[in-house]
């Protein structure tokens, strides 16, 4: 490693056109990475991350604009030069792997000729020989018959296998820097974890440095060797990975562990602790620190006035903004929670779903055959007990949404039976349920731009729930209102906004309040936080915990975050390609032995600690498609444990164990136990 | 401090126009003629129908007569101006005549969908498929030629365009997360669409009138100079296409003229949809 930095930015300064004029977005940032070296940035939305990626490629668009400070990369100053030398750098020199791959990529070229492009664009390289890196490239990201995937079209491939062309095209060129922006935000676990692993292991071989941009603590643990957290465009602290994780010292920094759900915390022991507040825009930013509105260690007068710079402590090349840092307690007191007792006795269930099955029959084709249904739900055998959490985990596709919705009366049962309080609802949609129903059950959706009708101002929407689901005369109900939102700890002058002057998070407040308008006895939640940031998450997470503890509510969480899970449940049900792998309390799930699939998904949560090493298991290939799911298990396709033709031709037997712990596999539990018990 | 009703959110939309040049222009354009027609008993300075034949040896503009008379010696800037009312009045009331029908068709073929859904879209497909000129013609032939009349035949007309892009932002909002709340809480199909649903397509639905109520002066123009039109004397702009366009070598103004005030006023309209559009992206 050489002394000189590859990348060396320096009071670097971002604004952005807007129409009450020119906002700053980036203050003065200085930062800097060596060849070879991974440096990962985190903070909320907003925080600027991307605004330095795009300033670093000189791509910010029309509207934004570099007003001062240098980025220096390989010895020459980005910011000064012209279009013409900005092109032999851009895709050559560095490289950026943006979030959405299918955004990145041609769809009516085959991504063969795409990544052939690349050489032939900047090394001058012939088809031959273009071709011939083209198909190295691809074996190096571990694509299974390279030959056959540079004849693919993007939608011919899965959203991991097109990620990891996207990263193949940034590397044809042998980039000194690469940069990746949430590179793995919309992956499944599962896939994010191979993904991971991959650049990983790229790093090593290429010596390219990586700039890594994401909101995950974990995938950043994972992958770099150092961080930086930026809060309002500036970094806020910096650090070796280890050192960051072990010793934060930014009250933003310990704010954003404090909130993050592990698959080591539970809400009995370590609740989450949400930072207060939200991210303000740019144009309220006031001298000091810009964390200061939401710092519970501010003090007046220091923290609020001059420029706070980064600063070293230590020697190993730590550095803070905060001017308190000596004085704040290393790790902060968590206050002492008094577990509240949960029901353990099984009185009968809330909810219990036996046999069910839902199968979409696809269009049929004009010619020939037509095609396999597509196996939504397959037989599965739920309950939720009363004033409990259940959690229903699992990838996309694997019917969580449609049981969600089958719940909702959004969609029928085709087979099976869907009991609530003893009366079946499986096969009645929700035209159909009396109003006394409806308002037992209730469901708060995925996402918050969507839940929430933009024409309608908040208090218009609970009052409408609260007419339709309590009744009530208008002073009833504009009083109810005012309630509900003291409920989901918003104040009551928020009814007169409309959605889109809402956060995210105050959007999914509201669409909670709303659900609880009739005061239900069951809340489904399909995927509530999923769109949120990791500190939003947090206060949802409680809130929703504490409605569900202090209401008696039956509350149905549905989830693909292991982590939120494990935080939030009571009991857990992991579902893959619409059956129940496993089902059980959430300590007997998330303990030995366990499900393969389960083992699977554990062992690829990425965990903010970065002794944590890589993943155990890696899944290959993708969920397989409706006319491949296998006679037997569904998960035999993937499985590192399969026995042999058994999982591919007799479905599983459901293994009941103690406490109501439910396997559905092979493999008897004592060999699993043996087999996953940590040595 | 301004007013309650000035302050509110309604108004300031309204004032957004200004934020926008061609939506500036075009609302200019559109007052203007409102108030001239507006004006006209007034600010004509002649009755629309008196003939000045002493005027006739001199048709082209003049001190009496600035734009000049027709070839009966009535004198045009008063026919244009009061000719502006009878257009005003029908292009929009046609146009929301349009888009309250259409609203409606298109909101139910997308909500509802299945064979009712089906034969709305086909009824309307037929409907654009037909030359309209044509049944223009075999329509006001056989009512005869009324304001009332105009407004029905271009509300038949227009309403299957507008129930189009109704539908089709339908498909896509019906399936919106607040929608499926709604339904949880037992709301009926018609206020789903109603109150759900249509607030949401406003946008694209004001910049599709504005342009409809453009079009629709274009057809009132055409009408006139068919002879379908307004009935003759009162003055109408194609109908004065009509009678002058004969002497376009001698007078080419008597049929130039009522033509400049059929596109100002297409233009003012265009210019708004145009206006509208870039700040409905905006946003």
């Amino acid at each position: 490693m050489t002394d000189a930095p590859l990348l060396d930015i320096h009071g670097l300064r971002v604004a952005y056109a807007t129409r009450a004029g020119e906002l700053t977005v980036i203050p003065g940032l200085d930062l800097s990475l060596h060849e070879g070296a991974a440096l990962g940035l985190v903070g909320e939305s907003g925080c600027g991350k991307s605004t330095v990626a795009l300033a670093i490629m000189r791509y910010l668009g029309r509207a934004g604009r570099i007003t001062a400070g240098r980025i220096g990369f390989d010895g020459r100053d980005l910011t000064t030069l012209d279009e013409y030398r900005l092109r032999t750098i851009r895709g050559r020199r560095i490289a950026m792997v943006y979030q959405d791959p299918m955004a990145s990529l041609n769809p009516v070229m085959p991504v063969g000729r795409q990544l052939m492009e690349v050489p032939i664009a900047h090394d001058g390289c012939d088809a031959e020989r273009a071709r011939e890196r083209a198909l190295a490239m691809l074996r190096e990201v571990r694509l299974a018959d390279p030959e056959a995937v540079m004849r693919r079209y993007p939608h011919q491939l899965s959203g991991g296998q097109q990620q990891r062309i996207v990263i193949a095209m940034a590397l044809i060129a042998e980039p000194a820097l690469l940069i990746m922006d949430e590179p793995t935000t919309g992956l499944d676990v599962t896939v994010e974890a191979a993904v991971l692993e991959l650049v990983r292991d790229l790093r090593r071989r290429h010596r390219s440095a990586v700039l890594f941009i994401s909101h995950n603590l974990g995938t950043v643990a994972r992958v770099c060797d150092r961080v930086g957290v930026m809060y309002r465009g500036e970094l806020v602290e910096e650090a070796a990975v280890q050192e960051m994780f072990s010793d934060p010292r930014h009250p933003y920094t310990r704010g954003l562990l404090e909130c993050l759900p592990t698959l080591g915390r539970d809400k009995q022991r370590a609740p989450l602790l949400p930072i207060p507040g939200q991210v303000e825009p740019a144009a309220v930013r006031g001298a000091g620190c810009g964390f200061a509105s939401r710092c519970s260690h501010v003090e007046l007068g220091r923290c609020t006035t001059g420029v706070i710079r980064l600063a070293p402590i230590g020697a190993s090349g730590h550095r803070v903004a905060c001017v308190r840092v000596d004085e704040l307690t290393r790790s902060a007191p968590r206050p002492s929670v008094t577990a509240s007792a949960t029901t353990t006795a099984r009185a009968a269930p809330m909810i219990a779903i036996h046999g069910l099955s839902k199968s979409y029959e696809p269009r049929r084709r004009f010619f020939g055959a037509g095609r396999a249904p597509v196996r939504a739900l397959v037989d599965v055998e739920l309950e939720a007990a009363r004033r409990r959490t259940l959690a229903i985990v699992g990838e996309s596709g694997c019917g969580k949404s449609t049981l969600a919705k089958i719940l909702g009366g959004i969609e029928v049962a085709a087979a099976g039976a869907v009991t609530l309080d003893g009366v079946d609802i499986g096969t009645l949609p929700v035209d159909a349920r009396s109003r006394a129903l409806k308002r037992r059950l209730q469901m708060v959706f995925q996402n918050p731009d969507s839940t929430l009708n933009p024409s309608h101002t908040v208090g218009y929407a609970i009052s409408r729930a609260l007419r339709r689901l309590a009744g009530g005369s208008r002073a009833e109900r504009a009083a109810g209102v005012a309630k509900l939102l003291g409920v989901v700890k918003l104040s009551p002058e928020m009814a007169a906004r409309r959605p889109r002057q809402l956060s995210g998070g105050e959007k999914q407040r509201v669409a909670i309040a709303r659900a609880l308008a009739g005061d239900p006895d069951v809340v489904i939640a399909d995927e509530p936080v999923s769109a949120l940031d990791v500190s939003v998450q947090a206060a949802i997470i409680n809130l929703l915990n504490e409605i569900q503890a202090t209401r008696g509510a039956t509350l149905l969480f549905i989830s693909h975050d292991l982590a939120v899970v494990r935080y939030l449940a009571d009991d857990v049900a992991v579902m893959y390609l619409g059956t129940v792998a496993e089902f059980g309390s959430v300590e007997r799930v998330f303990a030995p032995p366990h499900h393969p699939y389960t083992e699977a998904l554990l062992s690829a949560v990425p965990v903010p600690d970065p002794n944590a090493g890589t993943a155990r298991i890696v899944l290959d290939g993708a969920v397989p498609g409706a006319d491949e799911i296998p006679r037997g298990c569904p998960f035999a396709t993937r499985c590192p444990r399969r026995v042999g033709p058994i999982c591919d031709d007799t479905p599983p037997p459901v293994q009941r164990l103690d406490g109501g712990h439910r396997i559905a596999c092979h493999i008897p539990a004592e060999q699993l136990l043996a087999a996953q018990r940590p040595s | 401090m301004l007013p309650r009703v000035l302050r509110g959110g309604a108004w300031r939309r309204v004032a957004l126009v200004g934020d926008s040049a061609p939506a500036t222009v075009g609302v200019a354009i559109i007052l203007a003629w409102v108030m001239l027609a507006l004006l006209a008993p007034l600010i004509a300075p002649y009755p629309p129908n008196a003939s000045d034949l002493s005027a006739l040896a001199h048709a082209t503009p003049s001190r009496t007569h600035w734009l000049g008379t027709d070839h009966l010696g009535r004198d045009l800037l008063s026919r244009i101006l009061w000719g502006a009312r009878p257009v005003l009045v029908i292009a929009p009331l046609a146009v929301l005549g349009a888009a309250a029908f259409g609203s409606l068709l298109g909101l139910v073929a997308g909500y509802r969908g299945g064979w009712i859904g089906l034969v709305i879209t086909r009824a309307c497909d037929i409907v654009l498929s037909f030359p309209v000129i044509i049944l223009y013609m075999i329509i006001l032939a056989h009512f005869g030629s009324s304001a009332w009349n105009i407004i029905a035949v271009l509300t038949l007309t227009k309403a299957p365009i507008i129930a189009r892009i109704v539908r089709g932002m339908t498909l896509d909002l019906r399936e919106r997360e607040y929608v499926a709340a709604a339904k949880m809480r037992g709301e009926s199909s018609l206020y789903i669409m109603l109150v759900e649903i249509l607030p949401n397509a406003r946008g694209p639905l004001f910049v599709d009138m504005c342009l409809r109520t453009g079009y629709n002066v274009i057809i009132i123009g055409v009408l006139g100079f068919l002879g379908i039109g307004l009935p003759p004397p009162d003055p109408d702009w194609g109908g004065m296409v009509k009678d002058t366009y004969g002497m376009m070598m001698v007078w080419p103004h008597m049929a130039l003229v009522p033509c400049a005030a059929i596109s100002s006023l297409v233009v003012g309209f265009n210019l708004l949809a145009v206006g509208l559009r870039e700040l409905g992206l905006r946003d």
